[in-house]
């Protein structure tokens, strides 16, 4: 297939594709420049993109009451356009209270549409607006506390390389930041007697970038799998604004690492509860993310509006 | 859900296109990414992750005043076609840029820097 690419026709074919790409367009995945930013577990992504999370597990730490759950998690990003994309996202859980037995099954639907605000390559910046929502009935409501109401989430996502850091400070330019500020609005106050609070939402990936070190500041020596790690510490919250105190706030830390290959990344870290709330002791998730514009570049994996 | 598992990865195999295809990493460089050299080497070469596409390939040299040093143009050598290769006038002693943007056989275009040293 290489070999006839290089065809006249297909060289055409290249130019013109070349030739139409909007200026600064990320061509899917997290690129601004020089920076590769991975897909992130705990946070999303400040980028539109072909790629599936093909099982995201993740065991949860014990809850406040001692409960524990289980989630395998499916995640589809999808690019319309080269700026504009949906996600869709659902998962199977499996909630063991303690002292009863457990119970199983689907979370609920998430959706989202997704508008690439900006691309800077010299700055290494990218930033994302969209709108998520998370659908009533399209779990087990009452067995596993999916919600019986639509909640809408507009959010901002943003990231920065430091790449443009002085050169007299090498060691510092692999670094990189993601981060999250959303809104959560349930469409119904209450359920089950519960209030359903409107909510902020904020979440930042911290990240050092191996491979960002290896092609772009100096050279170690570090060979694979080593040249392709990106160690990165997650941390998110979710703040009450309305119906019940603020200090019901819930969060993780979630230290861990992400190995970025040519055609997927697979991703570990720990999970840590940030307030009594949240949980205690500690929990972990694993992720096996494909790119699908890496694996099919002249098919699904292209804008659906470059099929045609 | 393991049903929908096995049915998803069945479709990744069956539609796998070529696996020559991705995004192009530099793997690594000569002169070395950062490093310092004794004396004006004769070219810088590049070498990617992934085959690159010629026409939309090039690298350049600059010195600290951003002058070019390069000879002008770039080349992947025949029979390795994930390398970049470019010329070079001697240099002097001096911290010298290399920017590179290659566009791998799949269209996906990367780009990058780094400088080396000749010590004085």
């Amino acid at each position: 297939m290489f070999r006839s690419y290089t065809d006249a026709r297909a060289r055409f074919a290249l130019a013109a594709a070349l030739t139409a790409l909007p200026a600064g367009s990320p061509l899917a995945h997290g690129f601004a420049g020089q920076r590769f930013f991975p897909a992130t577990i705990l946070t999303d992504d400040p980028f539109v993109a072909d790629e599936m999370s093909l099982p995201q597990v993740t065991v949860n730490p014990p809850g406040p009451d001692g409960s524990r759950e289980t989630d395998i998690q499916i995640d589809l990003s999808k690019r319309i356009t080269p700026d504009i994309g949906v996600t869709i996202r659902d998962q199977w859980q499996r909630l063991k209270p303690t002292g009863l037995p457990a119970v199983t099954g689907l979370g609920a639907l998430q959706t989202g549409a997704q508008y690439q605000l900006f691309v800077n390559g010299p700055h290494e910046a990218l930033g994302l607006v969209g709108l998520n929502a998370t659908w009533a009935h399209t779990g087990r409501v009452q067995a596993l506390g999916a919600p019986d109401f639509t909640t809408l989430s507009p959010t901002f996502d943003f990231g920065k390389g430091l790449g443009d850091l002085p050169r007299s400070l090498p060691y510092l330019r692999p670094f990189a930041i993601t981060g999250n500020l959303g809104f959560d609005f349930p469409t119904k106050v209450e359920s089950a007697g519960l209030p359903n609070p409107n909510t902020f939402n904020y979440g930042f990936a911290f990240e050092y970038s191996f491979p960002y070190l290896q092609c772009c500041v100096k050279d170690i020596g570090l060979r694979a799998p080593f040249n392709r790690l990106i160690p990165l510490v997650e941390v998110a919250f979710t703040t009450p604004i309305n119906r019940v105190s603020a200090s019901q706030t819930v969060g993780t830390i979630q230290p861990g690492v992400i190995w970025a290959g040519p055609y997927f990344q697979i991703g570990a870290e720990a999970i840590l509860p940030a307030t009594r709330l949240t949980g205690h002791g500690y929990g972990g998730v694993v992720q096996f993310h494909v790119y699908l514009d890496d694996l099919f570049p002249h098919s699904i994996g292209r804008p659906i509006s470059e099929w045609w | 859900m393991r049903r929908t598992l096995v049915l998803v990865a069945g479709a990744l195999a069956i539609g796998a296109e070529p696996s020559a295809w991705a995004h192009a990493f530099l793997d690594h460089a000569s002169p070395a990414v950062g490093s310092s050299v004794p004396a004006s080497p004769p070219v810088v070469t590049l070498w990617f992750t992934q085959d690159l596409e010629p026409a939309f390939s090039g690298v350049t040299v600059t010195d600290e005043a951003g002058q070019r040093v390069d000879l002008g143009k770039a080349q992947i050598p025949q029979g390795s076609p994930d390398e970049l290769q470019i010329g070079l006038k001697p240099l002097t002693p001096g911290t010298y840029l290399v920017s590179w943007h290659v566009v791998s056989v799949d269209t996906h275009p990367t780009e990058g820097t780094f400088t080396f040293e000749i010590k004085p």
